[in-house]
């Protein structure tokens, strides 16, 4: 994987700018202490920043406020009982925490959900993507001073979670994943409303493009900033549109396909040579245009038939491990279950996407101004729960 | 099933098969390759369901990482943590743990025979992913830690994003990494002592308040036509 010449330029610009100020203006170094609340309060964060005048010189992100020890509680629960746990992991895109566990656990028991749930899976796996990457695309232009959009973006995301709601009684928290399909069918009228959903949020998605994505304002303050090389993001672990957004053409949900039915439908998967900011915010912006396609094409072709396959009431886990990825809203969610024929997983590793999105933030906020950190931070776009687990 | 869907059911399952078979094909060829790399440094493999395993010599546990990186392409990270084998010293968890609170049973030494896919001799085992994005191949990579001395030489030169994630198996697991530039708590405060996902550390919350119930399914009364009981 190598870096594009654009991505390389727009990166020399940006050094050769900082080494100018550099030697004009001879400034004293100050620590800045950031948080512990989140910019747009996805969780509490705190970043302890060293600048020599409006530069950061070094920035150390301190995490540990949400930290619940997921992977502890886990080993002493029983398969169902853990999906009520990571459930909180992304709050914002819930359901989508569920599958890769389930999905592991399936492979473990060599069980396998039926067709009918699959698809209902993947449509509320692609509806927690939409109700997640709204808030995003709102909450990107209040990290540049735009108040209005965030409040279309709740306005809208209301739409997917009340579909959601309707399907599994949850707004935030559906638990609704189970061993062998789902919890219950899908409500009468449900399709057509999902439908009408989908068409709310593909209208917010056009006004998001008006409003912000060719804003003067937000321009500046993204485009450039906050540069990515591929090779740098891949060696940090970034997933999700945060990679995809430095040129690398790696989406799980096409490449991997486990348990989800993405690969019976067409789509696109979307990349930006640019790596910075804007590119990231632009690559969110259609993936979720994206997922209201996928979604619309697959409440077309619900199979009919059973949603559970025959799974014991008490499930043990044979023994054996497997590791099971997804492509969640925030990036590559994956779990590692080894399971020794008991009740309750020996170890489940929760690799989530966010911890490796963030651990680049040391690397990536060296030399950026101070206003810079929150627009990066915001499009790098993380949820606590999902750094802290 | 018309005949139609039955010839398309077989091609599927047919090529579901060759795609398994090729990827078999291709994980043991890198294994030879990665023989050929790290001589006697790879212990034993293992793949299923598409997946690799390789287990290494701790000393080998950088070259692996670079050798991958440099030579084979897998440039992703995935993420690096560790796996305690030792079954856990209170039993399943769910037995009353009330009267073992001040006096914890001894730890007891795990059987060897009851570590996972591709094998283990030591009580700690790291644990580790990596990823080539152009081809989509994937390798889990293990080594064993001596419990008396536990310390790994660091990814980080390699893959700088094992940074944190050497941070957190160092607070949870107290496996030290040569060559890291700090190893310091990620999550829990500074003064916090012990190592919690060690098997045998306890938790708490289930050491002081017995676990409501073992079974957590119970199933729906009967219905009886409204007879008796509220409707």
């Amino acid at each position: 994987m190598t870096v594009t010449e654009r991505q390389q330029l727009s990166y020399i610009a940006a050094q050769a700018a900082d080494a100018r100020v550099n030697l004009e203006i001879e400034t004293e170094g100050m620590t800045l202490n950031i948080g512990p609340q989140h910019p747009a309060t996805h969780g509490t964060l705190r970043i302890v920043a060293k600048l020599d005048g409006e530069q950061v010189v070094s920035a150390e992100p301190v995490m540990g406020y949400m930290h619940r020890g997921y992977e502890k509680l886990a080993e002493v629960r029983t398969y169902p009982q853990v999906t009520t746990l990571i459930n909180r992991i992304d709050w914002l895109g819930s359901f989508a925490n569920e599958v890769p566990f389930i999905l592991a656990a399936e492979q473990l028991m060599e069980v396998e959900a039926p067709p009918r749930a699959q698809w209902i899976r993947t449509i509320l796996f692609e509806l927690s993507r939409i109700a997640n990457v709204t808030l995003f695309l709102g909450d990107m232009a209040v990290q540049v001073g735009a108040i209005t959009p965030v409040f279309f973006a709740f306005r809208d995301r209301e739409h997917v979670l009340n579909q959601i709601e309707a399907a599994t009684g949850g707004r935030f928290h559906p638990n609704f994943d189970r061993i062998g399909g789902l919890k219950d069918d899908l409500p009468a009228g449900w399709v057509a409303e999902t439908r009408r959903a989908m068409g709310k949020i593909r209208a917010f998605c056009d006004q998001i493009e008006e409003l912000v994505e060719g804003n003067e304002i937000f321009q500046a303050r993204t485009r450039g900033i906050g540069v990515i090389p591929a090779d740098v993001g891949l060696s940090y672990g970034l997933t999700g549109a945060n990679i995809r957004a430095s040129g690398v053409d790696w989406d799980l949900r096409r490449d991997s396909p486990c348990g989800l039915v993405h690969d019976q439908v067409d789509w696109k998967v979307w990349t930006h040579p640019d790596g910075d900011s804007f590119a990231r915010f632009w690559v969110r912006l259609q993936e979720t245009r994206e997922a209201t396609k996928i979604v619309d094409q697959l409440l077309d072709g619900i199979p009919p038939g059973p949603i559970m396959a025959k799974v014991p009431v008490i499930i043990k886990v044979p023994a054996g491990e497997a590791h099971v990825e997804t492509e969640n809203p925030l990036g590559v969610m994956g779990y590692y279950v080894v399971s020794k024929g008991d009740l309750f997983p020996f170890r489940v590793k929760i690799r989530s996407a966010s911890f490796s999105n963030v651990s680049i933030t040391p690397w990536l906020l060296k030399g950026v101004y101070v206003p810079d950190i929150i627009t990066i931070l915001g499009s790098l776009y993380f949820i606590l729960g999902d750094i802290d687990r | 099933m018309s005949s139609t869907d039955t010839a398309e059911v077989a091609d599927a399952a047919a090529d579901a098969d060759h795609a398994a078979e090729q990827a078999a094909a291709e994980a043991e060829a890198l294994v030879e390759r990665l023989r050929g790399a790290l001589g006697d440094g790879l212990v034993e493999w293992h793949t299923d369901r598409g997946t690799l395993w390789v287990r290494v010599e701790r000393d080998s546990w950088a070259d692996l990482a670079r050798w991958l990186r440099n030579d084979e392409g897998f440039a992703f990270f995935n993420f690096l943590s560790a796996i305690d084998w030792l079954p856990s010293p209170f039993g399943r968890d769910m037995d009353s743990a009330v009267d073992n609170a001040l006096d914890p049973p001894e730890p007891a030494e795990p059987p060897a025979t009851e570590t996972g896919a591709a094998g283990g001799d030591t009580r700690f085992q790291l644990l580790a992913r990596l990823n080539d994005v152009a081809s989509g191949r994937s390798v889990i990579a293990k080594a064993d830690l001596p419990t008396d001395d536990l310390r790994a030489p660091s990814w980080v030169p390699t893959y700088p994003g094992a940074d944190w994630h050497e941070r957190e198996a160092w607070e949870m697991f107290g496996i030290d990494f040569d060559g890291h530039p700090g190893l310091r708590h990620i999550y829990l405060p500074g003064e916090f002592e012990g190592h919690p996902l060690r098997k045998d550390y306890p938790l708490l919350a289930r050491r002081v308040k017995p676990w409501p119930g073992l079974v957590d399914v119970e199933l729906m009364p009967e219905t009886n036509g409204g007879k008796d009981g509220p409707s």
